[in-house]
């Protein structure tokens, strides 16, 4: 197995972008990539998306957007697995340098979420749940996420605005990054006074689906020898899978995928979990936060809300999360996501993270849930020269 | 339209016709023929008696095409007596107010609206409190 390394990144800020089409956000994002990476010879492009086909009427991404890019006869195609396809797409271009198969690869996450209006688009969103016994029932991804914190509420009794502290977190991180959708602090009466809209869940524990791209380079670092900047390796990468239906998995809450996707990027680059110095996560909604923290052993379960309040996943924290907003506060490009998460790791890895740079910042680690965590992905991602 | 995709679920739609796994005597809904505690192959029929009890819930206002009309509504994960836990939504609730635990039982009822008032109607199960008797 070869060595992996990131030599470019790219992505575009994430909105409501009506007067950009798919194929040229994803265009931006990628061409940011190859310009950032030295422009190399590029053999393979991977893309991540979920929508394209419902919402743009548009398959085949692979070839519509290295056709945009004119990367003329080389390998590509779009990699699936609902909003961790961004993330997914990473793995398979990892698994494509570190065999020997592909030299230097584009992986490109794009969703373009906003070329439809109005409730098909929760329909199409809820096409990542199981459609024939969870969609028909009329339910949603939001609704998961509120079937999700009343049972947690429920097993885990303590104050509901406690579960503010993410959200809360999350947007007081966006302010500094150019790239976030939401650049504004929200106060903590603001949380606790908001009407819920899927109860328990209000406003403030749905990040806002949206357009964005983001891309990254991935080459070997023989290739890369001349790179003027701070070499990202990927030391570990994973993906594995739970129960598609919530209603079908053991415990509700134990996002059981979380653990065993850890464990094994761990085994891979050869660390412990509290090896890492900082963390992006999904918080697509606030509840997968402390879910995902305490099926991945960084916080007991049932006690996330209460560390996270106490300032232990802050910037100057302990384990910083999420230091440029995550997707509450960058808003959540569904399947670019995950691509978000790696840029904004490699922002922090190379020490180019503006504002939102963090005092620490040697090796990070990336978990991308697709759905209610049906899918797992995680990367660890560390400085070369570490 | 989407009628045969709808059509070939009608027993577990109207009946709550799921399986049993003849290796480990799992119940199993939604059927399908594979085993999820033992691998095995479970091909055996075996109807659930639509009763069990709120495991958890919330509520949808803002409801996805086709359940527009029923908005607001509560859809819940209720745990069925025998085992398995099934996505549904709760009916009949008048001023009862939800709580996890509550023993609820199987009705069926319209839950899709496809198109317009011409489209395809979808029914199927919905749980509803326990009449207190």
């Amino acid at each position: 197995m070869r060595e992996v390394v990131i030599t470019g990144i790219g992505q575009v800020p994430v909105g409501e972008h009506w007067e950009i089409s798919l194929r040229s956000l994803a265009a931006r994002a990628i061409q940011a990539a190859r310009h950032d990476a030295g422009d190399p010879e590029i053999q393979a492009l991977y893309v991540g998306n979920l929508l394209a086909p419902t919402i743009s009427h548009q398959s085949n991404l692979g070839t519509l957007l290295s056709d945009t890019v004119a990367l003329k006869g080389i390998e590509s195609w779009t990699v699936e697995a609902a909003d961790a396809s961004g993330a997914a797409a990473l793995r398979m271009g990892y698994l494509a340098i570190a065999s020997g198969f592909v030299d230097t690869a584009v992986v490109a996450g794009v969703e373009k979420y906003t070329d439809m209006v109005g409730p098909r688009l929760e329909s199409a969103v809820s096409q990542m749940t199981d459609y024939d016994w969870e969609a028909v029932e009329g339910l949603t991804p939001t609704a998961q996420a509120g079937l999700l914190m009343q049972r947690y509420l429920h097993e885990f009794p303590q104050p509901r605005e406690l579960l503010g502290a993410f959200p809360l977190l999350m947007h007081a991180n966006a302010v500094a990054n150019p790239n976030a959708m939401f650049r504004k602090a929200v106060k903590p009466g603001a949380y606790a006074g908001a009407e819920p809209t899927n109860p328990p869940l209000n406003v403030y524990d749905t990040a806002p689906y949206a357009d964005g791209a983001a891309a990254v380079i991935l080459t070997t670092p023989d290739r890369a020898q001349a790179f003027p900047r701070p070499l990202v390796r990927i030391s570990g990468s994973s993906v594995v899978i739970d129960r598609l239906a919530l209603h079908d998995r053991p415990w509700l809450l134990g996002f059981e995928a979380v653990s065993h996707s850890l464990e094994r990027a761990c085994r891979t680059a050869g660390i412990l979990p509290t090896d890492v110095d900082f963390l992006e996560i999904s918080d697509t909604f606030s509840i997968f936060a402390p879910l995902v923290l305490e099926a991945a052993g960084f916080a007991p379960r049932g006690r996330a809300a209460q560390l996270a309040a106490e300032g232990i996943f802050n910037q100057d924290g302990r384990l910083p999360l999420n230091a440029m907003g995550g997707s509450k506060g960058r808003g959540h490009p569904l399947a670019a996501t995950g691509m978000y998460q790696v840029v904004e790791a490699v922002q922090q890895l190379r020490g180019e993270a503006g504002a939102s740079q963090l005092p620490r910042a040697r090796r990070g680690m990336t978990i991308t849930l697709g759905g209610p965590a049906s899918t797992v992905v995680t990367h660890v991602l560390e400085r070369r020269d570490a | 339209m989407e009628i045969p995709r709808h059509w070939r679920l009608k027993k577990q739609r109207y009946a709550l016709v799921g399986e049993v796994c003849p290796h480990c005597d799992a119940r199993l809904f939604p059927p399908r023929d594979v085993c999820p505690e033992c691998g095995g192959e479970a091909k055996q029929p075996y109807t659930f008696s639509g009763r069990g009890e709120v495991y958890s819930f919330t509520i949808m206002h803002d409801a996805p095409t086709g359940y527009d009309e029923q908005a607001p509504y509560t859809v819940a994960l209720v745990k069925l007596v025998e085992g398995p836990v099934i996505t549904a939504q709760l009916t009949d609730l008048g001023e009862q107010p939800v709580e996890i635990g509550m023993p609820v039982e199987m009705v069926t009822r319209k839950i899709r609206q496809d198109g317009d008032a011409s489209g395809l109607l979808v029914y199927g199960y919905k749980f509803r409190p326990v009449m207190q008797h």
